[in-house]
């Protein structure tokens, strides 16, 4: 069997590496070369300039001229020395078992003051597309110890699982607690943790990196950072980089493998800068048209594999400018992956933390990871009546804005009574607390126990029976 | 094959070549070494451009380009049914076979597989005039479905010989004709035909058979129709997939065939995992073997996302004219758009509405103008009924994909983010929703036994429409200010949405509705409502009757009435009417029944 990224290498017909003196054209992140020959789309690029070597890729060409996109951007590059190589290969990045614990940028160069790992091979950073048949449908609980995950937007194993947020929530807490807690209840398992720090600040990775530290994690743990201060277009690099690696790692070497992609929208206007440096007709917000297939290409790298033992767990982490989750890439990125998590700036200055709003949140992979077996019998049922009865608070708390609590009826007191005790004893938790998932249950059942039993319309007789009147309401 | 010119420049999936030869319009070629597959979609003087349907990252301007004579095209005969495809109909399990669990660049297989034989029994007689259409003979494809050999639909002449019962490949021949001017052409069980051209009928026929899809919403209030055309609109989340694969399941054709255009890998994954688990509710045979799935996932190349909804189409035509109604689901067309825009912003194409070619509406009216009840050219009558995601974007129903769609659909399953996000499902918008085959299927449902079914749906209709303003007012004064009779109207709407118009989609009893159950469910609900405007109407409190045991027992009859069991819905009736004559006692007064519906 072949490996992933394996494919697309073209020994070069010719041999050796040309080099091309002087430019025609610089122009944002792009150069522009007239006169190589025998060049290949989507090749990389090495290009020096008095004394400075820079690294790029080949967006467009024709039989003698060729457009480069260059990672560190074209600042301080001239028209006339420049000398540009094309290397005959695909973009690469390098892959072993020896990366783990070690820090790299977003090419994959150790930056952690280490030697260069002995043991690596270097691959194509596209990766391929997996054969649907070759696909695993994924179905293993990950317990993450967060109540409004486990409980209502359960994540399994190989799952691609955003976090959509925005500027100023505390989404950087919640998936370190995630990637420190997550865990197959009852199953000790050979893991891995990668880290792509895309265009985030240095005190964000080094939060990530203390609690890796913390947990115990960062002995299996890559890190790949492309700072906020660090080339842009190198970001369009950085999330590559790292699912490489996790390909590696998950259906060669085995392991289980838990992505952060940490911020996606960092990467996609990055990506809008390429595009609309090379003048291309933007679609939706400037971005290119292409933004869809594009972000596929990252996500879609998530997954199991039927005959490998490993699996790629992906939580990438996205701001929404303007909190709008119809911006195209909170937008764009909800119609690939398999549900969001969406944080609330409401909750969050409630005091609820962490503040997953549940309604527009989603698992897409829930029904098959849950219930008898899985997790409990009743938590499909748990977790539709919580969804319903919350979105029937909404109603109640705005009509109560309107005529006043003291109007309400009985019936919509107790869903404010479910309300609040919902927030405050299942949402709310530290970002210390593990809750294993039987604890996040019975406190789905506390809160709807502030509600009279026959208004609860997704709870199946048998469920209510066993779990309702357990503790008697 | 031979060499027609070379590359001179390359963007993505688009190539430019410089010709030596010359090609046609729409010719399939190859690009390269690695002969990675393409197909001209502009001429120029000596240039040609190319949409090339894998990844050509590494393709060097100056690599060769090689022609094939012929258009995109896919193969058609025994065997198609589950099976699944890529966009260009090549068999995924054959790549996978050759040792790959990732799709490399360039690799080549057969669609239809050529080693394994069919039995063929035939049924026409040498001597006999012949025409597209004709049937030669039969090869039982599944348990269900007998794979109808026909004349592909070009040829007419003398048949000259037919091959005797026997086992044959898809290759080997079973009948000679003789055309009228005196070519002989060899017929074997398969024949190409080019997917971007219609397969030919002898008529278009009006409509008039639902097609049933065992979801209630959709059967009682929005129906669709054997040949007819629809779209789900729906922001991320709000059920177009699980809404297109609940049809893949339970709908009454004979043959599906699923588009995965552009969405999630898994989401492939899940339907082969799930349909040869899944039996047909109507032959009992496993769903898989009526199903034909083809697969451009959104990491495969975007050019061959444009090709995959006609790969589908075409392949759902074959069947139809065999006789069959075909379901053809596609999700999302809007990926399938998306990919018409990017290849014509590689052109440098002049975008109109939000980057979108000018000619994206005519596009999508050609694709569902593919749908229909035909007269077959051979006399029979076969469908194909079209169902298309929409994914606009930010959940934006004024863009131009569902704008331009609206105008080529006659029906329309709008998906609501907010009953999603409350996991009301199917988060069918009851109110921006509609069908216009309902009075077109009525008789068909008057044939059935099951004539009050226009009339309850329109009793629903109703209840909805008039509830939903009811419900602007109790938000703002609350639901206890208003009158009993008002508030009987929303406890009855409440109670069709939960006990009826909701369904689960992953619960074993409730997935499936028959139009018996469909029908059924629906009178009892409605049956309800009479009795407790009537309750109400003799100012009997609303509390009473809201606590009457029989409304738990309506919400709870979809998981628990699997199938036709008329004694359950009878004893259900007797129990209502039990309750309310209970009720009306203890008020003090006689239980006269009301006419119920139905
Ligand atoms: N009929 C249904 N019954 C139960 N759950 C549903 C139903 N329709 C949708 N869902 C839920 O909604 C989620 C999203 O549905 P999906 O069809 O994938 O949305 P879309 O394709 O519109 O993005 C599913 O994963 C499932 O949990
Ligand atoms: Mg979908």
């Amino acid at each position: 069997m072949s490996a992933p990224g394996g494919a697309n290498r073209r020994p070069r017909p010719l041999g050796g590496l040309v080099g091309y003196i002087g430019a025609q054209r610089l122009a944002g992140p792009l150069v522009f070369v007239n006169g190589p020959r025998n060049v290949g789309y989507g090749e990389a690029v090495e290009i020096d300039f008095q004394g400075r070597r820079v690294h790029g890729r080949v967006l467009e060409v024709g039989k003698d001229a060729a457009v480069v996109e260059v990672f560190e951007g074209t600042a301080n590059l001239g028209l006339g020395e420049i000398e540009v190589r094309f290397v005959g290969r695909p973009l690469e990045s390098p892959v072993g078992l020896e990366m783990l614990g070690r820090t790299f940028d977003g090419r994959g160069n150790p930056i952690d003051g280490g030697p260069a790992p002995l043991l690596v091979e270097r691959r194509d950073v596209n990766g391929l597309p997996i054969n649907p048949i070759a696909r695993d449908y994924p179905r293993d609980f990950i317990q993450t110890g967060v109540s409004a995950i486990d409980g209502m937007n359960t994540l399994v194993r190989g799952q691609k699982l955003p976090i959509f947020s925005a500027s100023g929530l505390s989404h950087d807490a919640l998936a370190a607690q995630i990637v420190r807690q997550a865990r197959l209840p009852g199953q000790e398992s050979e893991f891995a943790v990668v880290f792509a720090a895309i265009g985030v600040s240095h005190d964000v990775a080094r939060a990530f990196r203390t609690s890796f530290e913390e947990s115990g994690a960062l002995a299996r743990a890559a890190l790949f950072l492309n700072l906020a201060d660090d080339p842009t277009v190198e970001r369009l690099m950085t999330p590559r980089t790292a699912l490489t690696l996790a390909e590696y790692l998950a259906f060669e070497v085995g392991l289980h493998v838990l992505v952060v992609l940490t911020d996606i929208t960092n990467y996609c206007e990055a990506l809008r800068e390429v595009a609309s440096a090379k003048g291309e007709v933007p679609s939706r917000k400037g971005y290119p048209g292409y933004l869809y297939s594009d972000l596929a290409s990252i996500y879609e790298r998530a997954g199991r594999l039927r005959d490998r033992p490993g699996s790629i767990t992906q939580l990438p982490i996205l701001t929404m400018p303007n909190d709008d989750i119809t911006h195209p890439i909170p937008d764009l990125t909800g119609y690939i992956t398999e549900g969001q998590i969406v944080l609330s700036r409401e909750l969050q200055q409630l005091g609820i933390g962490p503040p997953i709003d549940v309604l527009p949140s989603l698992s897409r992979l829930m029904q098959d990871g849950i219930g008898e077996k899985r997790t409990r019998d009743d938590h499909a049922d748990v977790s539709n009546q919580l969804y319903a009865s919350y979105a029937r608070l909404r109603d109640v708390r705005r009509l109560a804005a309107v005529i006043g609590e003291d109007e309400l009826g009985d019936l919509d007191r107790r869903v404010l009574a479910f309300g609040a005790r919902f927030e405050r004893e299942f949402l709310a938790q530290s970002p210390q607390e593990d809750r294993p998932i039987e604890e996040t249950l019975d406190r789905g059942w506390a809160a709807l126990r502030e509600l009279p039993e026959e208004t609860l319309s997704r709870v199946r007789p048998r469920i209510i029976e066993r779990y309702f009147r357990k503790e008697g309401a | 094959m031979k060499q027609v010119g070379s590359v001179v420049w390359v963007s993505g999936p688009v190539v430019r070549a410089q010709l030596v030869e010359a090609v046609q319009m729409m010719e399939l070629a190859f690009v390269g070494e690695e002969r990675i597959v393409g197909e001209v979609i502009e001429l120029a003087g000596q240039h040609a451009t190319l949409q090339v349907y894998e990844s050509t990252v590494g393709l060097v301007p100056g690599a060769p380009i090689y022609g094939s004579g012929l258009p995109l095209h896919v193969e058609l005969g025994p065997g198609l049914l589950g099976s699944i495809f890529d966009g260009i109909q090549r068999p995924l399990d054959a790549l996978r076979a050759q040792g790959a669990d990732f799709i490399h660049r360039g690799v080549q297989a057969r669609s239809l597989d050529p080693t394994r034989s069919w039995n063929f029994e035939p049924t026409a007689r040498p001597g006999a005039t012949v025409a597209g259409g004709s049937q030669l003979g039969i090869v039982p494809e599944s348990s269900t479905i007998e794979h109808r050999i026909l004349v592909p639909p070009d040829l007419v002449g003398e048949l000259i010989e037919t091959a005797p019962a026997g086992s044959y490949t898809i290759d080997q021949v079973i009948a000679r004709v003789r055309t009228a001017h005196g070519e002989e052409r060899e017929l074997t069980l398969s024949h190409r035909w080019p997917v971007r051209r219609p397969r030919p009928v002898a008529e278009r026929l009006a409509l008039g058979v639902p097609l049933i899809t065992g979801q209630r919403i959709i059967d009682a209030l929005f129906p669709l129709a054997k040949g007819g055309t629809t779209a789900i609109p729906g922001g991320f989340g709000t059920g177009k997939t699980v809404t297109q694969q609940n049809l893949v399941k339970w709908a009454d054709a004979q043959v599906i065939v699923y588009v995965g255009c552009g969405e999630r890998g898994n989401e492939m994954t899940g339907v082969l995992t799930d349909l040869p688990k899944l039996e047909d509710p109507r032959t009992g045979e496993p769903l898989i073997r009526r199903t034909v799935l083809v697969a451009n996932t959104s990491d495969m190349p975007v050019a061959a996302r444009e090709a995959s909804i006609y790969t589908g189409i075409t392949i759902a035509e074959y069947y139809r004219d065999m006789g069959y109604d075909v379901a053809l689901m596609a999700d999302s067309t809007s990926r399938w758009a998306e990919a018409l825009r990017e290849i014509s912003g590689r052109l440098e194409e002049m975008p109109a509405e939000e980057g979108f070619p000018a000619y994206l509406a005519t596009r999508l009216a050609e694709f569902y103008e593919r749908a229909g009840r035909v007269r077959t050219l051979n006399g029979g009558v076969g469908s194909v009924t079209a169902i298309g995601a929409v994914s606009p974007p930010g959940g934006d129903f004024s863009e131009p994909v569902t704008l331009h769609t609206k105008r080529f659909v006659r029906c329309f399953w709008e998906l609501d983010k907010d009953l999603a996000s409350a996991r009301i499902f199917p988060a069918i918008n009851t109110a921006d929703s509609y069908s216009d085959y309902g009075p077109e299927v009525a008789g068909w449902w008057r044939e059935s036994g099951l004539g009050d079914w226009a009339s309850l749906a329109g009793q629903c209709r109703e209840l909805l429409q008039s509830s939903r303003k009811l419900e602007q007012v109790a938000a703002l004064v609350g639901e206890e200010a208003l009158p009993d009779e008002e508030r009987i109207a929303l406890e009855g709407a409440r109670l069709v949405r939960e006990a009826f118009l909701q369904q689960d989609a992953f619960d074993p009893v409730d997935r499936f509705s028959s139009p018996t159950k469909t029908v059924s469910m629906l009178r009892l609900v409605m049956q309800w409502l009479t009795r407790a405007r009537d309750a109400v109407r003799r100012r009997i409190p609303v509390y009473r009757i809201r606590s009457l045991p029989t409304r738990g027992m309506l919400l709870r009859m979809r998981f628990e009435i699997a199938g036709e069991q008329a004694d359950a819905f009878e004893q259900r009736r007797q129990q209502i009417d039990a309750a309310f004559d209970k009720l009306l006692r203890e008020e003090g007064h006689a239980p006269a029944r009301p006419v119920t519906a139905g």
